[in-house]
């Protein structure tokens, strides 16, 4: 074929649902453990991990050229700068 | 054989497969920005009433919402395959990994028909007497639960119906291992629909 591209295979699907799938019952088992202020944070950590897992393999972003990547940036950066002014304002009124 | 292999190369310049993925993408950012919205939202109640949210969240089943990401999950990879089988010309496995697909979506549907369902006989949806009766922090959570698990519920079977497009396109030959990038895009979509169940998740089926 005249595409280079390389484009993972069976094998790195699996290997990354067997990873998201383990860091499901690692959030469902921490869940269960009372870690008071710490929970939310480590559930938000968890989460970001397996979005990035499903965003750079699942939905190919690592291997797509660089304008998805500042793409997703910039949004990324958007919802950002919304979060922290809505809070920035709702505390600090 | 020069003539076919140029006019193939002509062909590929007019389809713009990435010009066609990046308005997936483009697409995909403002269905994040309304789902963003909405966890923006929940965010500054939840941090409002803590405690009412804990304790609303009791209510909900864990174990059919863990269920339920184990089926996203799951579903997200065999789009995920289906578009490898494609890419290796295997037509069959790609349709077969496209109909696992839609019936984990499906498993998905009728989980949350029941959680949902169990929920009304127990008196909890917007607006009823029972629920109403609640503090304000736990009306707001089912107010935000209903409204998000639904919007994303509304999402799969929307997902559904355009997996369902794609798979009969892929049995007729519309879809193939040279041109797949319907399969992909819609594949993007379905994706994005497990991304925003990986934060609901936690965020309503998981507070202690």
């Amino acid at each position: 074929m005249e595409h280079t591209k390389k484009h993972p295979g069976y094998l790195t699907y699996v290997l990354v649902w067997m990873a998201l799938l383990v860091f499901t019952s690692i959030t469902v088992t921490i869940a269960g453990i009372d870690l008071g202020k710490y929970t939310l944070l480590i559930a938000m950590f968890i989460a970001a991990i397996k979005s990035s897992l499903v965003i750079n393999v699942f939905m190919h972003i690592r291997f797509e050229e660089k304008i998805f990547k500042v793409f997703l940036l910039l949004s990324g950066m958007t919802l950002l700068i919304i979060f922290v002014l809505t809070f920035s304002d709702f505390l600090f009124r | 054989m020069n003539n076919m292999s140029e006019a193939a190369a002509v062909h590929h310049v007019h389809r713009d497969d990435v010009g066609s993925k990046m308005g997936m993408w483009l697409f995909l950012f403002t269905e994040v920005l309304l789902f963003g919205g909405m966890f923006l939202v929940y965010a500054v109640y939840r941090f409002q009433n803590q405690e009412q949210f804990r304790l609303a969240a009791l209510e909900l089943n864990t174990g059919i919402g863990t269920l339920n990401t184990v089926i996203l999950l799951t579903s997200s990879l065999t789009v995920a395959l289906s578009i490898a089988a494609i890419q290796n010309k295997n037509k069959f496995l790609s349709i077969v990994f496209l109909n696992s697909t839609l019936l984990l979506a499906l498993m998905f549907m009728v989980n949350k028909y029941f959680e949902w369902t169990t929920k009304f006989a127990h008196g909890i949806y917007p607006g009823s007497k029972e629920l109403l009766e609640k503090p304000n922090g736990q009306i707001l959570f089912y107010g935000l639960y209903y409204v998000m698990t639904g919007l994303h519920g509304l999402h799969v079977l929307i997902g559904m119906v355009i997996l369902y497009i794609i798979k009969r396109q892929i049995k007729k030959d519309i879809i193939t291992h040279d041109n797949y990038i319907r399969l992909e895009n819609s594949g993007l979509y379905w994706h994005l629909v497990d991304l925003i169940w990986i934060f609901l998740f936690p965020l309503f089926y998981l507070i202690q």
